[in-house]
């Protein structure tokens, strides 16, 4: 009974604490009465009038495609690299220097000279450039994932004949899947990011576009419609994955509260 | 007891030396016997004398530095099917996101089987080893004796003609150890499995096996080769108040004492003494 108890003030603090911020957060706006903080009020409007839904489809849906396509590639890629570098103490050593240089760079370095080499401005060097970011935290990961697999699995696996694909699929994937996880949900977030960071430059559409035009014609309240908008996809994409993790990682939780009982 | 035939494994003069030149460090000098179809040959040395070495050479998951391993007659390149491998480390043996059903299903996945057929060998193994009621369930949720008890099974169903087993039963308890003792006996008649079974465990030795191999210090050659005459079916009171058996245990126990002693290793041979040699 006393956990019940304890659940429910949990998840009424979880929304409520949210909540005080914003009725802070209104009176705040309402008492300062300064035009670069529009009140909540007025943004929370503007909100509604904007994505929900009548411009949906023309700036929220192109970000989503982005994000969506190029997580996707990020996750490809860093699986097809990621899982061969983990096995391999050569491949590592060959490809780590490369990967360790190419990761340390700001993505906005490379923003202008993705437009040239990708001779795009559309979607396909936006969804490349997302997914080139996002494949770095996938892809270590992953290689460490794979590295850290007990060697008495793969020694059983073995003295069983099974090798190859079918050793990655079985035993491989399943052991580094917790790590990969960990890469996923730092990719996701990154995703974000990258995707506003793209649509500043040289784009007709997307929130990143949105909020950039917004500001620079000073119209304030639409732009803090959007960044409202991009926490509020931030933190769905982040639930989303959660949700997948917890159904696919469910062993792992149980594995882990069994071991340190 | 079961019917002891042909030379199903022979070890001919195997020497394994880890790392080359300087750094070489000679693990296995020269060891050689044989097992028969339907034997239970029991490995025994002092602690670090390269018995699991020994066994990852005859599993084909090492190649010995010189000398052979036959399996029917044909040299081990790798591992080869007729042969099962159980470890000490039962829990990272097994796999975590895996039931007991698909954990002993794994190495089945490969074999030309009917889905049906791959399920009744799951199910008929997890019944040997007394775990049906767990089969959906995950290793996690089971104790360390059952989890061995899984590994066990998946050993079975593999249908294996020889078990290599490698001190699988050195991190449980003492109690859980005598019944997976019986556990073994039991299935080696059901399955007629013949069983290499690395131990250094004296008692264990003697009580399980048709044969028991003393092995010398590291770099290990074979001490000596001792025949276990015990009559079958074995049973953990009557059997342990056999004279022959206290006997048997006896000699095997002075063999590897002196071997000690005479490796100049006199502080493991007193610490042996001392805690009956059954803790490395």
């Amino acid at each position: 009974m006393r956990s019940r108890t304890y659940q429910s003030a949990a998840i009424a603090a979880e929304i409520a604490v949210p909540l005080l911020i914003l009725a802070a957060w209104q009176a705040w706006t309402v008492h300062a009465n300064d035009p670069l903080f529009p009140r909540l009020s007025t943004i929370l409007v503007q909100f509604k009038d904007m994505w929900l839904f009548s411009q949906f489809q023309l700036h929220v849906v192109p970000s989503l495609i982005r994000i969506a396509a190029g997580f996707a590639l990020a996750v490809i890629l860093g699986l097809i690299i990621g899982v061969p570098l983990g096995l391999s103490r050569w491949g590592r050593l060959l490809a780590m220097p490369h990967i360790e240089w190419w990761r340390a760079m700001p993505p906005p370095a490379l923003l202008p000279i993705s437009i040239l080499l990708l001779h795009s401005i559309g979607d396909r060097q936006k969804i490349s450039f997302i997914a080139f970011f996002c494949l770095f935290p996938i892809l270590l990961n992953t290689i460490d994932g794979v590295r850290g697999i007990d060697p008495n699995l793969i020694e059983t696996t073995r003295s069983y004949g099974i090798r190859g694909f079918e050793q990655i699929r079985r035993v491989v994937l399943p052991a580094a899947l917790p790590q990969i996880f960990a890469g996923l949900r730092t990719s996701l977030s990154l995703a974000v990011i990258i995707m506003v960071l793209t649509e500043y430059f040289s784009s007709t559409n997307g929130v990143g576009y949105v909020l950039l035009i917004s500001k620079n014609t000073f119209q304030l309240a639409p732009m803090w419609a959007a960044i409202v908008l991009i926490g509020v996809l931030g933190y769905l994409l982040n639930l989303m994955l959660i949700l997948v993790e917890r159904r696919v990682l469910a062993w792992h939780r149980g594995w882990r509260a069994a071991a340190t009982q | 007891m079961s019917t002891v035939g042909k030379r199903l494994l022979e070890i001919r003069h195997v020497a394994k030396t880890y790392g080359s030149g300087d750094s070489a460090a000679p693990a296995i000098a020269d060891v050689s016997f044989a097992v028969d179809d339907g034997e239970f040959v029991c490995v025994v040395g002092p602690s670090g004398c390269g018995k699991t070495t020994l066994l990852k050479c005859v599993g084909g998951l090492l190649s010995p530095t010189s000398g052979d391993i036959l399996l029917r007659g044909r040299p081990v390149a790798g591992p080869p099917e007729e042969m099962a491998l159980v470890f000490q480390e039962y829990g990272r043996a097994l796999m975590p996101w895996s039931t007991v059903r698909n954990n002993v299903l794994l190495p089945l996945r490969h074999k030309k089987l009917g889905r049906q057929r791959r399920n009744a060998l799951v199910e008929e193994a997890l019944e040997a080893v007394g775990l049906t009621a767990f089969i959906d369930r995950y290793p996690w949720q089971l104790s360390g004796g059952m989890q061995q008890r899984v590994a066990i099974a998946r050993a079975l169903a593999y249908q294996p003609s020889i078990l290599l087993m490698d001190e699988p039963f050195a991190s449980v308890d003492a109690q859980t150890r005598g019944d997976l003792e019986d556990l073994v006996l039991r299935v080696r008649e059901e399955f007629a499995v013949t069983i290499l079974f690395v131990t250094h465990d004296i008692d264990e030795s003697v009580y399980l096996s048709d044969r028991v191999v003393v092995l010398t210090h590291g770099p290990t050659e074979v001490k000596a080769i001792i025949e276990v005459d015990l009559p079958f079916p074995r049973d953990q009171i009557a059997t342990k108040e056999l004279p022959d058996f206290a006997h048997l245990r006896g000699h095997v126990y002075r063999l590897i004492k002196r071997e000690q002693v005479e490796s100049g290793d006199e502080l493991a041979a007193t610490l042996s003494t001392a805690t009956k040699g059954e803790r490395p």
